[in-house]
């Protein structure tokens, strides 16, 4: 069953290529989605058996990072089947500036988002860390083109910033790679592979220098990919240019992956003994992320920039948990899905916003409630749910971890904690409602709202919503086995 | 003794890309340096078919695909030298040995568990990897810091070599796989960039802030 997981989207990418009818393409996209979430659907009712020596199967962590990018990608398949309707094959007038631009041919664009599916299926199941290596690296390359969509020098830009920080950052991590193979030489030259279980069953027998080294060099090449500050600089950027559901996808899935990378490396760095010094280094990077967020969507002039700081922020918010440990990790595992599915929703709605007022300045939108009722309804309930309002996910998660710090009597992490969610709270409220309320004076360029682009994200809030209110006991058995793993309780 | 010669051959060639502004030039120092790594596996370790195959397809991609792609996109864009770059081509020669002197430290801070053919392979690898990276942050062209990440990426490769044959084939081929991409996708991005912007200076690429 993995192996359909991995090649069917596979090969509907390939396929998509050789498709000429744009419907038919847009038909095997949908197909080939909500197959993917079908079968995932099927992994929570039974177990799937590892394929290839091991080096696929679906663990814990898998299962759940999958599930969420599956329903994500679900979701944005639908919305993209709307989006490619409206988008004109010709060349067409760039809102921001005088110049005319093209976009990427619809079918590259198809099978970028299908093969970015596939790849992130092979990094999240992949126990072995040279392929999760090769797979992480594969889908910065397969999203490259993806945030290039509009060929204009914004995007251009964005992708090449993108294209270079990541690489460099993901290169960084491939000698992470190598350090830990270092670690896992034992004495007698004989060595264990680099596959996740042998490394923890191992865990004593590692060499702990080596291992420090190597969790330092994951944390900062999947850091960079994840969007940890400092390294995050790309991804304001890519989320401001790329198309609104690749945003979205960047943001939900992607990042997620890159974290699944970091709690590779921090599993086998626990089962080492170094659980104590990968703790702090996550509790650090984390906090220093919600800082940087904080500075930087304060007075935020665009709102996707806004959003893919609000990113930044809960990549910080999720390093953090699981670098508290305890119920604080249970919280991150629960607050990496809320994330998901919140900022996901958020993303395509703000591609409604694009669509019909022409622009990402948040000053110049005024009265979404208005104008497009829907889409703006689920703006505010989105804005409400991502700055931690209850009753949605967020809210839940992100207290939790509130109540770990004070468990654990660490105040100094509790009032930065708190001053930072403040900052945030208030510096996306004031931007981003104020967009909701008043009257819009300028015409917008849409008539009435497509059911494709609004019933996706009315979907995933409903969800996130749920989830706030009551966690599915199954789901929150497979939490906390996870915050088991990850050195918990 | 022949592993030697490879390394002087790799520290060589990273002071040449350090203190060459002509692209033409750079590229083919890499590809150089490319083949001498890719050779590297061949003389260290015994001899069996994979190591055999693995070398061939590496040298053929270090040496031949990649400095051909770049070539190509040099000669699309027109553009031959890196004129001003934001570290002169002095200082970075005078980088280049003091980069070397670390990493020679840095190496004996490091105890390997287990011993290694060539005891400057360590220090050679990590004075690659962080030429590759000194390049990427002062070069301005666009074609130069794509030069730095193979230079990177070869540093890192190097480091590999010290420790190989405990990964498996496969994943040697992927990372080599990805990297081919990496570069096929980045030469796409520089003639759209040249398209666009009429030059391939990353730092006139400043339009995205906050």
């Amino acid at each position: 069953m993995i192996w359909a997981l991995i090649l069917i989207p596979f090969f509907a990418s390939l396929l998509s290529l050789l498709i000429r009818s744009d419907n038919l393409r847009r038909t095997l996209l949908v197909t080939a989605a909500v197959g993917h979430t079908l079968i995932m659907a099927l992994s929570w009712t039974r177990t799937f058996v590892p394929i290839l020596n091991g080096w696929f199967a679906i663990d814990l962590i898998a299962q759940l990072f999958l599930s969420i990018a599956s329903v994500l990608f679900l979701m944005t398949s639908f919305y993209a089947v709307g989006y490619l309707k409206t988008e004109k094959h010709e060349s067409q007038k760039d809102f921001e500036e005088e110049r005319f631009f093209v976009n990427a041919p619809e079918a590259v664009f198809t099978a970028c988002l299908l093969m970015f599916l596939a790849m992130m299926t092979m990094v999240v199941t992949s126990q072995h860390f040279g392929i999760l290596w090769v797979t992480m690296e594969a889908t910065t390359l397969v999203t490259a083109p993806l945030i290039y969509f509009h060929r204009h020098h914004r995007s251009l830009e964005a992708t090449w910033k993108y294209l270079l920080i990541c690489s460099v950052g993901i290169a960084v991590s491939l000698l992470g790679n190598f350090f830990l193979a270092i670690a896992a030489s034992a004495h007698n030259g004989v060595s264990f592979p680099l596959i996740r279980s042998d490394l923890i069953a191992s865990g004593s027998q590692l060499w702990t220098p080596w291992v420090k080294a190597a969790f330092i060099f994951f944390l900062v090449g999947y850091g960079t990919k994840m969007g940890l500050a400092p390294l995050h600089t790309w991804l304001p950027d890519a989320h401001s240019e790329s198309p609104s559901l690749v945003s979205a996808l960047l943001s939900g899935a992607l990042l997620n992956c890159a974290f699944v990378g970091i709690l590779r490396a921090f599993e086998v760095t626990a089962a080492a003994g170094q659980l104590e010094f990968a703790k702090d280094l996550l509790v650090l990077f984390g906090l220093v992320s919600m800082l940087f967020a904080a500075v930087f969507i304060i007075g935020q002039a665009d709102y996707k920039r806004m959003l893919a700081y609000s990113s930044v922020e809960h990549m910080g918010i999720l390093a953090l948990g699981v670098g508290l440990g305890g119920t604080a990790a249970f919280a991150s595992m629960f607050h990496a899905i809320n994330h998901s599915l919140t900022k996901t929703a958020l993303f395509l709605i703000a591609g409604n916003i694009l669509a019909a007022y022409k622009t990402k300045v948040a000053q110049d939108v005024r009265g979404l409630l208005s104008s497009i009722p829907a889409s703006g309804l689920f703006w505010v309930a989105g804005i409400l749910a991502i700055t931690g309002f209850p009753p949605f996910g967020i809210f839940l998660s992100e207290f939790l971890i509130l109540k770990a710090v004070i468990d654990q009597g660490r105040y100094a992490i509790v009032v930065i904690y708190l001053i930072l969610l403040a900052i945030i709270f208030i510096g996306i409220s004031a931007i981003a409602l104020r967009m909701a309320q008043g009257r819009n004076i300028k015409p917008i360029s849409v008539d009435g709202e497509r059911k494709l682009s609004i019933i996706p994200s009315g979907i995933l809030l409903v969800i996130t919503l749920t989830f706030g209110i009551y966690v599915p006991p199954q789901l929150s058995s497979v939490l906390h086995a996870i915050a088991n793993l990850l050195g918990g309780f | 003794m022949r592993t030697d010669i490879i390394m002087v051959l790799l520290i060589l060639t990273n002071m040449l890309v350090l203190g060459s502004s002509r692209l033409r030039a750079c590229i083919r120092i890499v590809a150089i340096q490319g083949v001498a790594l890719g050779i590297l596996p061949m003389l260290i370790h015994s001899f069996e078919l994979h190591i055999l195959i693995f070398t061939i397809i590496s040298v053929i991609l270090k040496g031949i695909v990649f400095p051909l792609m770049l070539l190509r996109t040099l000669r699309q864009l027109n553009v031959w030298r890196e004129d001003d770059p934001y570290v002169g081509y002095g200082m970075s020669l005078l980088a280049g040995p003091i980069a070397l002197a670390f990493s020679y430290w840095i190496s004996t801070r490091l105890p390997m568990p287990f011993s290694i053919q060539s005891p400057m392979l360590i220090p050679v690898a990590f004075f690659t990897l962080i030429v590759g990276l000194f390049l990427i942050v002062s070069r301005k062209k666009a074609l130069t810091q794509v030069l730095g990440y193979l230079v990177l990426e070869n540093g890192i490769y190097a480091f590999g070599m010290a420790i190989a044959s405990q990964q498996p084939m496969l994943i040697e081929l992927g990372t080599l796989l990805d990297v081919f991409v990496g570069v096929f996708v980045m030469g796409i991005a520089i003639f759209h960039i040249s398209r666009q912007f009429d030059h391939i200076d990353t730092d006139q690429l400043s339009s995205l802030r906050n």
